[in-house]
């Protein structure tokens, strides 16, 4: 059989670096190394977990592949032993001659169906505790990780760092706890960094988060991975690791906006909710809103709950959902849904921050909020590590 | 003792039987009998699979290059949703149990016909008024380009034709309950005297277990894309974050179906292939309560593992949790009926005929489908994998794999029966080659590439995937003319083979004490209730050139019966 055409098809890199430009693929951003490794897979050493992944590149990824190549082994064994089973038996008891009836032998044997019902399940809960704590180590941020907003909208993506610049590639610092608070403009959107095995879907409507500690430069690729619409495989761009933040600031540039988020969520806040909530810690009709950020959980009429963006967000979209003890039992606040963009509860959320500490948000030592006075590019450097008191408890593990 | 002239008139081959008892269009179309509408159904799945198989091939010819203009991205979007819209309504679901079910369920309870036959009718139209509903989301809704799942906001976003298909969705939900309904009350009514629970076949359990979760979780379905249709003409907000619903509802309305719907899908296969591989091996299926509790096992447990198809979607980390482990616990009973099989096979007296070996390639690749979602559900390795080629690929394994060769290997099987004809069994084998080598060029490369970071119904990839997308496509035109030649083998022994016996493969369950093809009403006599893994009260006749039960054989001809083993 003539197995050529279009099966084989290769090409050199100068070909795929054209093809990639010229094509339907042009504004879609592909990885140094995806280009450089079209073809080049063998079928060898299936074995190592670098057959199966792309590099590792941030903390939890090596407990990730070890635990795949850890189910993959306990797989194969047993369908191995499936296989060879079968195989064997096939052969051994195939019906030859006339002789259609088997030989004897037993029909059910209780113990060894226990046996090989319980016996497996050992490991199983092994994978499931493996699974789990891997789980829980790339979902629980550290405290002081860096926190980058990142907006989803059909096919872009806007990273905005804390000094306030933004870019459409990820820009992370080597070695520094990075969380990102995402948010969609449209519809379902997923971020997918494979090499540093992390992967969040993005709801319009709430912010969800992701985290991950970045301990290698070099360039990844980020794509979306929940179906947006048409362009939704070009819905793909990078993830880059640079060694210091000068480096990562070479990258990325301001988007002209006159002011400081936190300086338009302070106008927000006179428009629409000073009227209710204090600034002074002083508890009006609503409750104060400056010691909100100062807190980690809040009491609530039932329960409490964990204060971050997503609270934020419900509590002005739909303000009976929570409601903080002591101003029930049923909320005095209107639905600021339709009036209130999810962006501007971001801006609202970096002024809550500024309360707290200006030093947490971009521009907070800038009195007056308006970018172009200390807001260029060597004036923030000082800013973008957000906690920059706690930074000796945050060495990475 | 009957006599040879009764015995003749009940086992060779009738010159009237359902296939001829009544000519005419109409007498198929407004049929009551289990039997053709059976073999309808069995037309109309075929068609469907035939048709999402073509979209198949051309989703997969368009990924043969990275940057491939093949198809508009609109197109391909529109293609990868058709394909798995049709293969999932109106293909995998009522593939095994309205076809293959719908003719021998009755038969293997010695029954006439099920509880409801008009019920029964009412479910084929359904399924023909559905499956057009779906196909008119392409003539007149332009397309339709959400995805299978319609993930909401994006389904009540588009302009594509989201009403036709929610609405076929809908009906064809309808079609599944009352197959799923009828099953249910004729095997708890209808058995045979004698036949007990344990005496029933096993591809009685996983069509009861299937029947369970049908009635149970179809209606889910029917209210979400309803809720969903008035979402989007209405903006009531349940479901799209601008009039303030929530999208991740919808994922948890959906799963709550399909994930029990993965069930509907497989178990059946599982039926099919306990019943192959006992008669084959002409040896007592080995430890049978187990096989049966584990039908029903999988089917509640299925219902509470929805969630893991949501692990990254933004629900609870303790949800995640809890689902995750809930999991697991399914892996269990799907690995209890696999290594009773191969206990079943041991010294066994082994066919490797046609049908067995399409048993035994699922034995083979559902073992692939099975372990891989061992990966899927564990946590952390699920964050990485989740929306991947490794998850298209695991569930091609189980759901292709798995029920596209269990359903062939049904029909290579009970052909004989439904059509009084043998088939060219050297060519059916090579079919079953091809179907399995066809499959795995296929979808292992896709285990590759998508631990390796290849996110799934993406039309333009990095250029570092496009050897698997070629390999994975060589593989998809060979699985193709795989499935084709066992349709033709199949076809064309319908009509051109040559005659056989009522018995020809030694089977003990009910259906065989017919003729082949059965008559009009199934049996022109009581059938003996036998056990159904009891191979010797079959025995060897001569002058039929078949095997007939005991009490019929000639006495003086009668083979003694093998000592029965105790242990």
């Amino acid at each position: 059989m003539n197995l050529h055409l279009p099966l084989l098809l290769q090409s050199t890199n100068e070909e795929i670096i054209k093809r990639v430009q010229e094509s339907t693929l042009s504004g879609t951003k592909v990885p140094q190394s995806s280009i450089e490794h079209q073809g080049a897979s063998s079928f060898t050493q299936f074995w190592d977990s670098s057959y199966w992944f792309p590099e590792q590149a941030s903390t939890f990824a090596p407990s990730v592949d070890y635990l795949f190549m850890w189910i993959f082994w306990v797989s194969t064994i047993f369908f191995i032993a499936i296989v060879f089973s079968m195989v064997y038996f096939c052969v051994k008891y195939r019906r030859v001659g006339g002789e259609i009836n088997p030989l004897p032998s037993s029909s059910h044997n209780n113990l060894i169906e226990i046996a090989w019902s319980v016996g497996p399940s050992v490991l199983l809960v092994y994978m499931f505790f493996a699974g789990a704590q891997g789980y829980f180590d790339s979902k629980i941020a550290s405290e002081t990780s860096e926190e980058i907003q990142v907006t989803a909208s059909r096919w872009n993506w806007v990273f905005t760092y804390p000094n306030g610049d933004s870019s459409s590639e990820l820009h992370l610092v080597n070695g520094r706890p990075t969380k990102l608070i995402m948010q969609s403009n449209d519809v379902l959107h997923s971020m997918y960094i494979p090499a540093f095995r992390q992967k969040m879907d993005i709801v319009p409507g709430r912010y969800t988060y992701a985290y991950m500690v970045p301990n290698k430069t070099g360039q990844y690729r980020l794509s979306c991975t929940e179906y947006c619409g048409r362009e939704h495989s070009k819905m793909r761009t990078l993830a880059e690791v640079h060694d210091t933040d000068a480096h990562r600031q070479e990258n990325t540039q301001w988007i002209e906006e006159e002011y400081y988020p936190w300086k338009n969520g302070e106008r927000i806040y006179k428009i629409n909710c000073s009227g209710c909530h204090k600034i002074n810690g002083e508890a009006a009709t609503g409750p104060a809103l400056n010691l909100l950020y100062s807190m980690k959980e809040r009491p609530l009429m039932d329960g409490k709950v964990t204060v971050d963006e997503d609270y934020v967000l419900e509590s002005i979209w739909y303000p009976g959902k929570k409601i903080v003890e002591g101003y029930g039992p049923v909320s005095k606040m209107n639905s600021f849904k339709g009036k209130l963009t999810q962006d501007d509860v971001s801006q609202v959320i970096a002024y809550l921050k500024y309360l707290n500490n200006p030093a947490d948000v971009a521009g907070g030592d800038v009195e007056s909020g308006l970018r172009a006075e200390g807001g260029d590019k060597s004036g923030t450097a000082g800013t973008i590590a957000p906690n920059d008191k706690d930074d000796d408890g945050s060495d990475e593990t | 003792m009957a006599t040879a002239e009764i015995r003749n008139k009940i086992f060779s081959t009738p010159e009237t039987n359902y296939l001829n008892c009544t000519k005419g269009w109409k007498s198929w179309a407004f049929t009551l009998d289990h039997k053709r509408i059976g073999v309808m159904y069995l037309v109309g799945v075929s068609i469907a699979l035939f048709l999402a198989g073509i979209f198949a091939l051309v989703l997969r010819s368009h990924l043969v290059k990275f940057d491939s203009g093949m198809l508009s991205y609109d197109n391909y979007n529109k293609m990868f949703t058709l394909h798995g819209a049709v293969m999932v309504f109106s293909f995998i679901i009522p593939s095994i149990p309205a076809a293959l079910g719908n003719f021998v369920l009755p038969m293997m309870l010695g029954a006439k016909d099920v509880a409801f036959p008009r019920m029964n009718l009412a479910s084929f139209y359904l399924w023909i008024a559905g499956t057009s509903c779906l196909l008119m989301a392409i003539l007149f809704g332009g397309g339709l380009d959400t995805g299978w799942t319609f993930y909401t906001p994006y389904s009540i976003e588009t302009e594509t034709g989201v009403i036709y298909a929610t609405f076929g969705a809908f009906i064809l939900g309808f079609s599944s309950i009352f197959t799923g309904l009828n099953f249910l009350v004729t095997v708890n009514t209808m058995r045979s005297p004698g036949q007990t629970w344990f005496k029933l076949p096993l591809f009685l359990w996983s069509l009861y277990a299937t029947s369970i979760i049908q009635v149970l979780a179809t209606p889910v379905l029917g209210i979400t894309l309803l809720m969903l249709i008035a979402e989007k003409t209405m903006h009531i907000g349940i479901f799209d974050p601008r009039y303030g619903g929530d999208p991740v509802l919808f994922q948890h309305f959906f799963w709550f179906y399909s994930h029990p719907a993965v069930y509907i899908m497989i178990l059946p296969a599982m039926g099919v292939i306990s019943e192959l591989i006992s008669v084959y091996s002409q040896k007592r299926i080995f430890g049978y309560s187990f096989i049966a509790f584990s039908s029903v096992a999988i089917a509640l447990l299925g219902f509470l593992v929805w969630g893991h198809h949501m692990f990254t979607s933004g629900q609870s980390p303790i949800v995640t949790l809890i689902f995750s482990a809930i999991t697991f616990t399914v892996a269990i009973p799907s690995a209890v009926k696999v290594f009773n099989w191969l206990a079943t096979l041991f010294k066994g007296s082994i066919l490797l005929n046609t049908p067995m070996l399409f048993a035994l390639s699922f034995i083979f690749l559902f073992g692939i489908g099975g372990l891989t979602g061992l990966f899927l559900g564990a946590l952390s390795t699920d964050i990485h994998l989740h929306d991947t080629y490794f998850v298209v690929a695991h569930f091609h394994f189980v759901m292709v794999g798995g029920t596209l060769t269990a359903l062939l290997g049904g029909l290579f099987h009970w052909w004989p029966k439904m059509f009084g004809r043998m088939y060219n069994d050297a060519l059916g084998r090579i079919s079953c080659a091809l179907v399995f080598i066809g499959f795995n060029v296929t979808f292992f490369p896709q285990f590759v590439m998508g631990a390796r970071g290849m996110p799934r119904r993406y039309a333009s990839y990095d250029p570092e995937f496009q050897i698997f997308h070629q390999i994975s496509t060589f593989g998809a035109f060979v699985l193709g003319i795989g499935i084709l030649m066992a349709y033709v083998v199949l076809v064309y022994a319908a009509f051109k083979g040559p005659r056989c016996g009522s018995n020809p493969f030694r089977a003990a369950s009910m259906e065989w004490q017919s003729s082949s093809p059965p008559d009009f009403h199934n049996f022109i006599h009581q059938p003996t209730m036998n056990d159904p893994y009891d191979f010797d009260s079959q025995v060897y006749d001569e002058e039929l050139d078949t095997f007939i039960p005991r009490e019929f054989a000639d006495p003086d001809k009668l083979p003694a019966r093998p000592e029965p083993v105790h242990h």
